[in-house]
């Protein structure tokens, strides 16, 4: 029976034994690594690489297919689904002492905190996060660092909503006008909606989604979904959802426009980092490095329209700089505590 | 001197009667099948988040309304569904098995076709065209008429949208039980009634609905209890439209933190739903005789329709569009098309998801793989056991053979996506590592297909008389001897179908699947799902085309092959 209990509590309740871990003796951040010949030649006699990500299937393939083009012989395995399920995932695997992925990724920075704690993650940093990262996008134990960041925007469909009409802010959604032409995401399932939620309900206080739960809003789950349903057509404006997939959608002239509301917009940061128990450990380690090289940084800003902390990575021309956006941060270790009462309080409001 | 003992009787060898012996071992098996997840279900949900005992999980059932709205709505959802389903079905079985309508054939097909399609692909299907702005029957509707912008003729995402996308894939289990009931109902009570001076109206309702009755009962039931226990369909048209079903809210309660123990409490509502579903059909049937397969039979009477054959082409024709044509060209369009809202034009045609899921997407492969292994295993060895089952348990061979008819019609009540959480506790221990194997997935695949396969196999066995078994006995046959030689070739047919129904039943789950898969283990609905989750209907249209394309290719050669009896087996005389 404690047998059984253990195990449980691994997998199952992971919050449990997520929260009750704790005490991991945490050392400083081990010196910086550079891939070199002989790690690609192991990397190479290993012959794969497991990666867990909620980014974008189609971007995470690309990165996939780039790491397959520069380290010829070794294949990328793209786990993607979205990031609570992602965490459901390898809570349930490591629960059970499977250990198939090899490098993790997902938009919910709790995540992070808690995959440390349980002491998932090995200590990693590759010159680049060491050299260019500033120390609020990184553990400072180098267990992980945020591969990327989004922002969590309004958006309308333009062939539908004139850009006079269109919601300036996050006040304008609850206008009547709206009500039945909504799409939103939602926290339970994606953690870029969590942290958004959460950076909202600080900054607007939670009548503001009351109000906008009165709206008759299609609730989608992942926080990639409402663009495409933009794109569609099916609703006229998103009340949330990835920025990333809007540049990707209008540049490819689809008529979508992004809003960055006047009270601000909430960003999401996505951390990742190499797994303890990696069946390939040297494999792991270079994949890891090539996720945060200016080249893979560069694409998935190109490709994937992400937000990246790469000081030398370009942002295509059309994109509003981060700089220029009133930015609404969510601070993870305030909200991993909270995460329950806002999906309860979600629920009543919302129906979901 | 013992090979002068056994020559005199070379007819009784087989004397030893294995059923008692393999009715032990079914036992085993279905226990540790049904059982074992069952027990560990009960077991967590008497313990709290700390694991420490409680009874807080069953009352917030009562006391929570997040919990106690979505399963009177999946309650609500179910029986309309079955309604709605039986309306569909049984005037169309009818006007295939006994009317002289053109082009049955082809309605058997199509409805096979609606039968093959995974709920949730139709569900998505739906979504193209009836999502209430972009739905292309609302465009088409709104350009007709010359509306304006979100006006509407249907939406999808609301409760009777929900009902209507589910009863569109569960109809045909009603449809083939009552076809093949009726094709076996002996002509001579018929020819009574109408001898007798009753018109073709009175001798259905008299005479051929009492006898099929088992058969739509039967298939109402299996549609009421697949519409509750169903996850995909629910979690694509009720989550949007911003309800749960009692499913829904399950795996709702497995996202972060996880709450396994309200989950298993919430799932025994459902199982006392399903005992009282059961035990009423035990009810309603009572003690009243069905034997329509005897030892001797004559062919069915076909009616001739007359001035209601266009009334019912017009009926059949709207049942298909709905159920497969439309939804199928909705797809077909999506695939080769670059967003759903564009028409088909040479422009607009593309092979971008077509390139994409077989040459960009790394799990397609894979995926597939694993999908038709499991379903071929499954049907094989599902199929295997539960005609054994229904044997045993119909002509009550053994003392105690009904607890295998409960125990095989047990995992009805259990929602696939519990039970994947009942295996995933009891097969993910050290001791016992099935799980992120493909045995789990076989295993929750035998669990979730025995009901259906026991249901149908045992339906049949009722409808054959057992005299031409007693015949065999009488000449020295044991059961099994008797069960091969004789009641297996007469029901070979309904083995072919029972084949046929828990392997595409396999390819189309994915309330358990959801929880069980891991990277190497995924499976075709499951890329599906999370196509959705991230709204690539393009690769997911692709994706579903080939999952139809394949596993009718598989019902077909199944229902050919001449190794499994030919197309039908001659009624025996």
């Amino acid at each position: 029976m404690i047998n059984r209990r253990t195990v449980l509590h691994g997998a199952l309740v992971s919050s449990l034994a997520l929260f009750s871990a704790g005490g991991t003796a945490w050392a400083q951040a081990p010196a910086p690594y550079e891939p070199n010949q002989e790690m690609i030649d192991a990397a190479k006699k290993e012959g794969a690489v497991v990666w867990y990500t909620a980014t974008d299937v189609q971007v995470a393939e690309k990165v996939g297919k780039a790491f397959e083009a520069k380290y010829p012989g070794i294949k990328v395995q793209v786990e993607r689904s979205g990031a609570e399920r992602v965490f459901q995932r390898i809570s349930q695997e490591y629960g059970s002492g499977i250990h198939k992925a090899d490098v993790i990724e997902t938009s919910d920075a709790v995540h992070f905190i808690l995959f440390k704690r349980q002491g998932w993650l090995q200590q990693a940093v590759p010159t680049d996060v060491a050299k260019s990262w500033p120390a609020a996008a990184k553990d400072p134990d180098g267990h992980f660092a945020a591969y990327r960041a989004h922002l969590s925007v309004i958006g309308y469909n333009t062939s539908q909503v004139k850009k006079e009409e269109a919601p300036k802010s996050h006040a304008d959604l609850l206008d009547p006008k709206w009500r039945n032409r909504m799409v939103k995401a939602h926290p339970g399932y994606s953690g870029t909606i969590m942290t958004g939620t959460h950076a909202l309900s600080e900054a607007l206080g939670w009548e503001y989604l009351e109000k906008l739960a009165k709206q008759r809003i299609m609730q989608v789950q992942s926080s990639t979904e409402p663009p495409k349903k933009l794109a569609q057509g099916e609703r006229s404006v998103m009340a949330d959802g990835n920025e990333y997939n809007m540049f990707m959608l209008k540049e490819t002239g689809v008529p979508v426009e992004i809003v960055y509301a006047t009270e601000g917009t909430p960003i999401a940061i996505g951390h990742s980092g190499i797994l303890k128990n990696t069946p390939h450990p040297n494999a792991a380690k270079l994949f890891y490095a090539f996720l945060f090289s200016r080249e893979t940084q560069q694409l998935i800003s190109d490709e994937g329209g992400l937000r990246s902390f790469h000081p030398e990575v370009k942002e295509k021309e059309g994109r509003t700089p981060l700089s220029q956006i009133k930015i609404l941060y969510s601070d993870p270790v305030k909200l991993e505590p909270m995460i329950e009462d806002i999906k309860k309080k979600y629920e009543v409001n919302f129906g979901t | 001197m013992n090979v002068s003992i056994s020559l005199p009787m070379p007819a009784r060898r087989g004397r030893i009667d294995l059923s008692r012996p393999i009715f032990v071992v079914l036992v085993l098996v279905l226990s540790l099948l049904v059982v074992l997840p069952l027990f560990w279900l009960g077991y967590y949900s008497f313990l709290d988040q700390n694991g420490q005992f409680t009874l807080a999980n069953f009352s917030s059932l009562v006391t929570d309304p997040t919990l106690r709205r979505p399963f009177l709505t999946a309650l609500g959802m179910a029986l309309g569904v079955g309604v709605l389903s039986c309306i569909i079905a049984t005037p169309l079985a009818w006007l295939v098995a006994r009317s002289d309508l053109p082009g049955r054939t082809a309605i058997r097909a199509l409805v096979t076709a609606s039968f093959v399609t995974p709920p949730f692909l139709g569900a998505i299907a739906w979504e193209i065209l009836a999502a209430p702005n972009s739905g292309l029957i609302n465009v088409a509707y709104r350009s007709l008429f010359g509306l304006q912008p979100y006006e509407y003729l249907v939406d999808i995402y609301t409760f009777e949208g929900l009902v209507f996308a589910i009863a569109c894939y569960t109809f045909p289990y009603i449809f083939t039980l009552v076809v093949n009931a009726l094709e076996r109902v002996p002509s001579d009570l018929e020819d009574a009634s109408s001898m007798l001076g009753g018109r073709l109206s009175v001798t259905l309702r008299r005479v051929t609905i009492p006898l099929v009755l088992p058969a739509i009962l039967a298939g109402t039931m299996i549609a009421i209890l697949q519409a509750l226990t169903m996850f995909g369909s629910p979690a694509i048209i009720a989550l949007p439209a911003g309800f749960h079903v009692i499913t829904t809210k399950i795996w709702s309660l497995f996202q972060y933190p996880p709450k396994p123990g309200l989950a298993a409490a919430a799932a025994l509502p459902l199982l006392i739903v399903t005992v009282l579903l059961l035990w009423g059909q035990a009810r309603i049937l009572g003690r009243r005789g069905y034997t329509t397969l005897g030892g001797k039979n004559s062919d069915p009477r076909i009616a001739k329709l007359g001035r209601w054959r266009w009334l019912a082409i017009a009926f059949v024709v709207t049942v298909l569009l709905l159920t497969v044509l439309l939804p199928y060209a909705a797809l077909l369009k999506t695939a080769l098309t670059r967003t759903v809202a564009e028409p088909l034009t040479w422009s607009s045609f593309t092979l971008h998801h077509v390139n994409f899921v077989f040459f960009e997407f790394s799990a397609t492969q894979l995926a597939l793989r694993n999908t038709f292994l499991l379903g071929f295993l499954t049907a094989t060895i599902g199929t295997a056991i539960a005609l054994v089952i229904a044997y045993l348990v119909t002509r009550r061979s053994v003392p105690g053979s009904q607890v295998l008819g409960y125990l095989a019609t047990a995992p009805v009540a259990v929602p696939g996506i519990v039970l994947g959480v009942g295996l995933f506790l009891s097969y993910s221990n050290p001791s016992l590592m099935l799980y992120g194997t493909l045995w789990i997935l076989l295993i929750a695949f035998l669990t979730i297909e025995m009901p259906a396969g026991y249901q149908q196999l045992s339906s049949a066995f009722k409808s054959v008389h057992p005299e031409l078994e007693e015949a065999s006995r009488i000449l020295g046959g044991n059961r099994m001897t008797t069960l091969r030689l004789i009641t297996a070739p007469l029901l070979r047919s309904n083995v072919i179908a029972t084949w046929c129904f828990v392997f595409i039943g396999t390819i189309r789950e994915l309330s358990a699947t959801i929880l069980l898969t891991t990277s190497e283990t995924k499976l075709v609905s499951v890329i599906i799902y999370d196509l959705n989750e991230s709204g690539d209907l393009g690769a997911i249209s692709v994706l579903g085309i080939m999952l139809l394309v394949i596993s009718f290719a598989v019902v077909i050669i199944a229902n050919r092959l001449p190794v499994l009896g030919g197309q039908r087996l001659p009624v025996a005389r």
